[in-house]
């Protein structure tokens, strides 16, 4: 009853905080589909790139992401500002499920419709965007899903370098040990997440390749 | 961008009918790992007639029909096209040139019939009409009612439809040439018997060179010119369905008597 108090006193502050949450996340989510489709399409067709490439990735992926926060600091332009920073890091999280999801939406086109394609006398550019990419195009989403849910919950972090969104809360409250100032930015965040999920689940649904 | 067309001029004519329009000279194929598929195949298929490949399944009668439209890429040998080795054709003008339809017929799960038949046609950009004319036509001729099948989706079709549909797609830019990979294969018996009727018919009707890959030797006697048959990469001999039937040599002999046997049970009826 503190908290709904709390809540509605607070609302545009709390509103703020969930826009530039969204502004973050939606911002690295377009920079890592940008990045990360195409990657995935390299890793499918070029094998002897997917190590690399999903290496990479991976060691992305591995790094606490307040240390990551930390390595980009020292970085020339992505340093200067935090919002910036929050972006790039946040598109290095969001990407090994993205190139993952191509990759093995693609690897997964029935080997019959790639035959039939290549038979037919379709050149590789024509197979891969009238045949294999609308094939896998609800793998891909999968991936865009996981990674924006992914990113929602890391870019709380963001805060700690100053890039503002829902975490500002979180951190405060943390300092001030104060719950409510806590649950401000974690409910927001995790309502937002929930939301992310099932928009695009729903996405995902409506282009799912119905097998023969 | 290259536009393909088929009606290219730099093609060489189709009515060049003194060339074989199909042939295979010392023909070979391996795999990386040096596994040999087909050894020094030579075949010669006259314009307009059906060369049914048989033999079991890894005799390699479906790698020595990929070598034909490049789908693989032969290691020796010369593969010649309408008189051109394929390695001078474009491998993009030489597949529309010539019709494919494999067992699983491959049609586009995501694509209505109608797009799947029209997919070669609006690759090389026709018109609308000519497309909507044709795809009726092609509807017509394999016997598939457009006002019920064509907005209909891979998924909602029986085998033997779907497989109606994958003929129709290779015929759909009327290529002079057509390769069918055991088209039947996986058909029910009573529908493949079906299909292969009407294929029989389909066949005076197109007056395609057609090469046809099947284990079936009953399917080859009812579809082809010639019979090769092949076996462990090997082709063993090219028969007339008639010097098939009367064929000493061993594994063609092994077909014929398979042949046999049914019509024992039937003269024991």
């Amino acid at each position: 009853m503190n908290l709904l108090h709390f809540f509605s006193q607070h609302h545009r502050e709390i509103l703020q905080g969930t826009l530039e949450h969204i502004w973050l996340v939606g911002i690295a989510m377009l920079l890592a589909v940008g990045i990360g489709v195409p990657l995935g399409i390299v890793v499918a067709k070029r094998p002897w790139l997917s190590k690399p490439i999903l290496g990479g990735a991976n060691i992305a992926e591995t790094i606490p992401s307040l240390a990551l926060f930390g390595f980009l600091l020292p970085v020339p332009w992505l340093g200067g500002r935090a919002d910036r920073l929050a972006i790039t890091a946040l598109a290095l999280y969001a990407l090994l499920p993205i190139i993952r999801n191509t990759s093995t939406g693609i690897a997964n086109v029935d080997s019959a419709v790639r035959e039939a394609a290549r038979g037919m006398g379709m050149t590789e550019r024509q197979i891969l965007l009238q045949v294999e990419l609308p094939l896998s195009f609800s793998t891909i989403l999968a991936g865009i899903r996981i990674a924006t849910v992914l990113t929602i919950g890391i870019a709380t972090i963001a805060a700690a370098v100053g890039a503002g969104g829902l975490g500002e809360f979180i951190f405060r409250g943390l300092a001030m040990v104060n719950n409510q100032l806590i649950l401000a930015g974690a409910i927001p965040a995790a309502l937002l997440a929930l939301g992310a999920d099932f928009l695009l689940s729903l996405l995902e649904r409506r282009f799912r390749p119905v097998r023969t | 961008m290259t536009n393909y067309s088929l009606s290219d001029p730099g093609l060489p004519s189709s009515s060049n009918s003194a060339l074989p329009a199909i042939e295979l000279r010392n023909v070979s194929y391996q795999l990386p790992n040096g596994q040999s598929l087909v050894r020094n195949l030579n075949i010669s298929v006259k314009s307009g007639e059906t060369l049914v490949l048989l033999g079991r399944s890894g005799a390699g009668k479906s790698t020595a029909l990929k070598l034909i439209n490049r789908v693989l890429e032969l290691s020796s040998g010369v593969v010649r096209v309408e008189g051109k080795s394929t390695l001078d054709w474009d491998a993009i003008v030489l597949r529309r040139h010539i019709g494919y339809v494999i067992q699983e017929v491959g049609l586009f799960p995501h694509y209505t019939v109608e797009q799947n038949i029209s997919l070669v046609p609006r690759l090389e950009r026709w018109s609308e009409d000519r497309i909507r004319a044709r795809v009726s036509e092609l509807m017509k001729l394999v016997d598939l009612n457009a006002a019920e099948f064509l907005q209909r989706f891979p998924h909602e079709l029986s085998g033997g439809q779907r497989q109606r549909v994958g003929i129709a797609r290779a015929l759909a830019a009327d290529p002079p040439i057509l390769l069918m990979d055991e088209p039947f294969g996986a058909l029910d018996s009573l529908t493949r018997g079906e299909l292969q009727r009407e294929f029989q018919k389909l066949e005076h009707l197109i007056r395609k060179t057609i090469v046809f890959v099947t284990h079936d030797v009953g399917e080859a006697l009812l579809l082809g010119t010639n019979i090769g048959v092949m076996d462990a990469g090997v082709l063993l001999g090219i028969y007339s369905p008639k010097e098939f039937l009367a064929a000493t040599e061993s594994i063609a002999a092994a077909y014929v008597a398979n042949v046999r046997m049914y019509e024992k049970v039937e003269t024991r009826a």
